[in-house]
């Protein structure tokens, strides 16, 4: 970890109690979220899978969110869909960031064949249609819980690469790097130590909305008939499952929806605050 | 809130009212079960003419075409058959093969040379009459060597097809067979013009209730009414069109909406919620499709009858009924000819759902457990993956670990099913025990799901085939029906109603179950109200 | 030039990674469309009739040098006495896409710029907050979902609009516009997002540098400050990430296609993968990404145009 990154987390941390309203309130909500997923099954009234009721019971004291077309409990299989999504959505995210990011790094770093050689095969990624992609990948490879990790985020990289590059480009340039240069630092050092602590800022914003869009992405493909394996829960998968009571004006695929509405807007609240905060914009 | 519970609770006890009155009104109908639309309502409006008819079908696709060798899904058959075509015979609403085209048909004594007269005064589209030598062409076509019509299998056992200078077809036939007129009714044989023998199916020019106007793969068809058609009084509408609508919550919209007048593949999970719009009517017809989860008898673990027995005992089709046919349908006791089927039987004892007895049956495998992987996809059946999500946990309780693997609807066909050992599949049933037995249960049946291969079962069926109606044809039938249910390595889980929901801006008489959607002839048969 | 070059360099990769992918998939084309009754003789009659027999580098070879000469071929479920070329089936398709697309630009691409500007100029304020998670609120939703929301408030509820979005090359203009309302709202509700987003975040980021900071000290009234000089400065980045979300509203838009029934190019393009059509897989791909190419070239210019000093960056201040 280099200083300026350490410099940057302490900030944001200790800052939190000075924080505004809105990142406190998306940090408590986050904070929940983990508990959620790491707690599932203590929290959760009853198994992910059990079939616990007749289908489509009322809300009631045994079921407070009622059950499902089979008779599971909606509750238990929000709360075990935390666990699932959210690892999903996390394991997603900083894969394509790490791979996307760190190549991108490279190709800015490194430049001249490297740069090109990559840059061309992000282009070609970039290129084709990236839900029928997807789509033919995992028809092709099968949609275990793996490759549909994989190829998300293979996909996502291929952006996070070309914003990790365009930025790190004009790092790149600056005299310090130079400088690092001279003393004879390896690339790799000077990817890790120098320029990724100054990229960090616009990598975060595009973390916050990348990591909402692996939901939108999961959903869109369980709409095109592939997506997680039954049963397991997860969120995107439930409101496909039950999209289509929305037209009776029925609130049960308002649950899911909503509950990945308000993890999106938490993670963006605290994403934006982090980079007011790395902007070093008054208000 | 309160909306949101009324609703669950009213489901819930509509679903078991329903269910109590579809029982009762199956026994009082018996055999003629298959003709009423159960629906309680008042008495049908006197069929009228005129309207503009719009059906949105949950299938079609841009690759289709006006080829009979082969109608993929619902859209092309009602197109091709339902709204474009007719064939020598139809099924009646009782399950009989009755003439469409053809006035009347005989068979010699052998059953080998069958001879069909053509309705007086029958005309294309275009005008033109239709002769024998175009029911011979059309025919034929299925026939040639370069066919890759769906039907030529069935047609195997023609030698020759022959038009008499009277108007009449006489067809040859290797071996005899008393249900051959029941083949002639498969909704790919429709009658075309043809010119020297070729036919022209490019043109869509037949004999139907509806003249094509405009057909664009993959997103409508339009029609108008033919006014020759032969059917006295038929068509009601004086237009039709056909909507793909592959979205099953746009396709119940836009019947909310009134953009169209007919929806099929309805959600069945929000069936009872569409049943309280006042404005929509749901039509269940009771016939021969079923569901099923087949085991292929050569493969390990499934190639031991008693681990078949183990599994056709763990799955409680009761309860998938309810909760993915919403009881919409009878459960299945693995046999495939549906009760309405002349020569049906009810094999004992019945499998029903009994973990004890699955225990026994598995010890007579001498295995204590059993971990199985069952495959499926959306196109597998209508509400298949929630099915095997049920067998699963009915499974667990004697003993039986099944694994649920979701396949890709993509490619299903081609990899999952006759490839894996354990998967869902469905069969429309067909409305003779030979014709069923013939497509889906002999050894060499191209369709043969699970593989299963018995000589006894085989020689059996080639006896039945030549032998006249009657008391030893009925026995044999029970024998061979027996036979299938304790060592097929089908387990039939229910056998399903074809549900579909119309506006009240149309009405309809009684209904047929087969082929499916009142014969597919919703756009000549119905009315406007 | 050399970016057009590298463009079609792109393009011919394009098809050609297309093509691997489409062989890698398990199954058939005459499988695919015979459907599960198909006997084994008669998937083998038609894998011959279509070609399929043939090695794919055969085919992949054939295929590209007819498109060169703007040649798409056949689909493959053209028959004798029935052809049915590739071309004649995505060309109305893709008009209509077009339509669909530029409707949808009309309305989110000013709205954007508005609603990313109000922010940035009131940040912090009630309307920011709302803005904010509004539209954070419509990029995470399914598409889906925001189509079935928006097909129950202004069709089943409010009956204004059609829930069937089915148009022909006969509708006229006012009818289309009708039918194709909510496919085209569900496409700015789900891009305006972005593009408002990003052109806040430009802004502010805009903000802090010192001219702004002079210009405030002159005492110039903030809107003056941010449509004056901030929105000129910031325009690079607003302007790709709008041409991303053009190139989206062409070809992301499966979904809202097949909800709404909508003739389009993506749904096309679903249909022959899924029926292994090749060659019309090739051509809704190669399409696709030359949309893509030519969007992101287009947003190049723009962007040089928009701020000449990038012409010579050398001599301007811009970092």
């Amino acid at each position: 970890m280099s200083r300026a990154l350490v410099s940057h987390m302490v900030k944001a941390w200790g800052g939190a109690r000075n924080a505004p309203v809105m990142a406190q309130v998306g940090l408590v909500v986050m904070i929940f979220y983990a508990a959620l997923a790491l707690l599932a099954p203590l929290i959760a009234p009853y198994p992910e899978t059990a079939l616990v009721g007749g289908m489509f019971e009322p809300w009631s004291a045994t079921f407070p969110l009622g059950t499902d077309q089979l008779g599971r409990d909606f509750l238990s299989r929000l709360i075990y869909g935390a666990r699932n999504t959210i690892g999903l959505a996390l394991a997603t995210t900083l894969l394509a960031f790490t791979t996307g990011g760190f190549l991108g790094l490279v190709a800015a770093e490194r430049g001249g064949w490297v740069d090109q050689v990559l840059s061309r095969i992000v282009d070609v990624l970039m290129a084709m249609p990236q839900l029928i992609f997807a789509l033919v990948l995992l028809t092709a490879f099968g949609s275990s819980i793996l490759n549909l990790v994989l190829i998300i985020a293979a996909l996502d990289a291929t952006r996070v690469f070309r914003l990790a590059r365009a930025v790190a480009l004009n790092v790149v340039s600056l005299d310090f790097v130079e400088a690092a240069r001279l003393q004879g630092h390896g690339a790799l050092r000077i990817i890790l130590f120098e320029v990724l602590p100054n990229v960090i800022p616009p990598l975060v914003a595009e973390l916050g909305l990348r990591f909402c869009f692996v939901f939108l992405t999961i959903s869109a493909l369980s709409f095109l008939g592939i997506g997680i394996q039954p049963p397991t829960a997860d969120w995107g998968s439930m409101v496909r499952e039950t999209a289509a009571l929305i037209s009776y004006g029925d609130v049960t695929p308002l649950l899911p929806a909503g509950a990945i509405v308000l993890l999106a807007i938490a993670v963006n609240f605290v994403v934006d605050w982090f980079l007011l905060k790395a902007s070093g914009l008054k208000e | 809130m309160s909306d949101f519970e009324k609703w669950k609770a009213l489901l819930l006890g509509g679903a078991l009212n329903r269910r109590d009155f579809l029982a009762g009104a199956a026994a009082l109908a018996g055999t003629a079960g298959l003709s009423a639309g159960l629906a309680p309502r008042a008495a049908h409006a006197e069929p009228k003419r005129g309207g503009h008819m719009r059906l949105g079908l949950g299938s079609g696709s841009t690759n289709d075409t006006l080829n009979p060798w082969n109608y993929p899904d619902a859209f092309t058959t009602m197109l091709g058959y339902g709204c474009l075509g007719n064939c020598l015979v139809e099924v009646d609403a009782e399950g009989n093969a009755v003439g469409d085209l053809a006035e009347s048909f005989a068979a010699s004594d052998d059953q080998k040379t069958w001879t069909f007269r053509l309705r007086e005064g029958l005309s294309f589209h275009d005008g033109r009459p239709v002769r024998a030598e175009d029911v011979v062409a059309s025919i034929r076509f299925h026939m040639t060597p370069e066919s890759t019509s769906a039907a030529k299998s069935l047609l195997a056992n023609i030698t020759d097809i022959t038009a008499t200078e009277a108007g009449e077809v006489v067809f040859v036939l290797g071996d005899g067979a008393t249900d051959f007129p029941y083949f002639l009714a498969t909704v790919l044989l429709v009658i075309m013009p043809s010119e020297g023998g070729v036919v022209d199916w490019q043109s869509g020019i037949r004999t139907g209730p509806f003249v094509l106007e405009e057909f664009e793969p993959g997103v409508r068809a339009k029609l108008r009414r033919f006014e020759g058609y032969h059917k006295p009084g038929l068509p009601y509408a004086d237009s039709c069109e056909l909507l793909s609508i592959p979205d099953t919550t746009a396709r119940t919209n836009a019947l909310l909406s009134g953009d169209v007048h007919y929806v099929d593949r309805l959600d069945m999970r929000t069936l009872g919620l569409l049943g309280r719009k006042p404005d929509i009517r749901i039509l269940n017809i009771p016939g021969y499709a079923h569901y099923y989860f087949s085991m292929l008898n050569d493969v390990p673990p499934f190639d031991d009858p008693n681990v078949r027995m183990a599994l056709k005992y763990a799955i409680d089709r009761e309860d998938i009924l309810a909760k993915v046919l919403q009881g919409y349908g009878s459960v299945g006791n693995d046999n495939p000819i549906a009760a309405s089927v002349k020569y049906a039987v009810d094999p004992q004892p019945v499998h029903s759902y009994d973990p004890d007895t699955a225990r026994e049956w598995l010890k007579k495998s001498g295995l204590e457990s059993l971990t199985v992987d069952l495959h499926v996809a959306e196109v597998g059946f209508p509400g298949c993956i929630d099915a095997a999500v049920l067998f699963k946990e009915h499974a667990a309780k004697a003993g039986i670990d099944i694994n649920v693997i979701r396949e890709p609807s993509d490619g299903y066909w081609d990899n999952v099913w006759l490839k894996k050992g354990f998967c869902a599949t469905y069969s429309d049933g067909r409305p003779s025990c030979d014709w069923n037995f013939s497509v889906f249960y002999a050894a060499d049946a191209a369709w043969n799901d699970s593989r299963w291969k018995n000589a006894e079962f085989d020689a059996m069926l080639a006896e039945g085939r030549a032998l006249p109606d009657g008391e030893e044809r009925a026995a044999l039938y029970a024998k061979m029906q027996d036979l299938v249910q304790k060592d097929g390595g089908n387990i039939i889980v229910a056998f399903n109603d074809f549900v579909c929901a119309h506006s009240d801006a149309i009405d309809h008489g009684a209904v047929v179950g087969f082929p499916l959607s009142d014969g597919y002839r919703i756009t000549s048969r119905w009315w406007f109200s | 030039m050399s970016r057009l070059i590298l463009g079609l360099m792109t393009l011919v990769l394009v098809s050609a990674l297309i093509f691997m992918v489409v062989a890698l998939l398990p199954g058939d084309f005459a499988r695919a469309i015979l459907g599960p009754n198909a006997t084994p003789e008669t998937v083998a009659a038609f894998r011959h009739e279509v070609g399929l027999d043939r090695p794919a580098l055969a085919r992949y070879l054939e295929w590209i040098s007819g498109a060169v000469r703007g040649d798409f071929g056949l689909s493959f479920s053209s028959r004798s006495g029935n052809t049915r070329t590739v071309a004649e089936m995505i060309l109305p398709r893709f008009r209509n896409t077009l339509f669909l697309a530029g409707f949808a630009a009309l309305m989110a691409v000013p709205l954007a710029i508005t609603l990313g500007v109000l922010s940035a100029l009131y940040r912090n304020s009630w309307l920011d907050r709302t803005v904010n998670a509004m539209t954070l609120t419509s990029i995470s939703l399914p598409e889906f979902f925001v189509a079935y929301l928006l097909m129950f408030f202004f069709v089943v509820k409010i009956p204004l609009f059609y829930s069937l979005a089915s148009v022909d090359a006969g509708t006229p203009l006012g009818e289309r516009l009708l039918r194709t309302a909510l496919p085209a709202l569900t496409l700015v509700l789900v891009t305006v997002a972005h593009m408002m987003r990003m052109v806040r975040a430009s802004i502010i980021a805009v903000l802090a540098s010192p001219y702004i900071e002079m210009a405030r000290l002159k005492g110039l009234s903030p809107a003056r400050i941010i449509l004056r000089h901030a929105l000129p400065n910031a325009w690079a980045p607003i302007v790709s990430v709008i041409a991303v979300n053009l190139a989206y509203l062409i070809v992301g838009v499966v979904v809202v296609e097949v909800v709404f029934v909508y003739p389009g190019v993506g749904q096309l393009m679903v249909d022959a993968v899924s029926k292994r059509d090749v060659p019309v897989v090739q051509a809704c791909a190669l399409i696709f990404a030359a949309t893509y190419i030519l969007m992101n070239l287009a947003a190049d210019i723009l962007t040089v145009v928009s701020n000449p000093r990038l012409l010579h960056p050398k001599e301007g201040g811009v970092r």
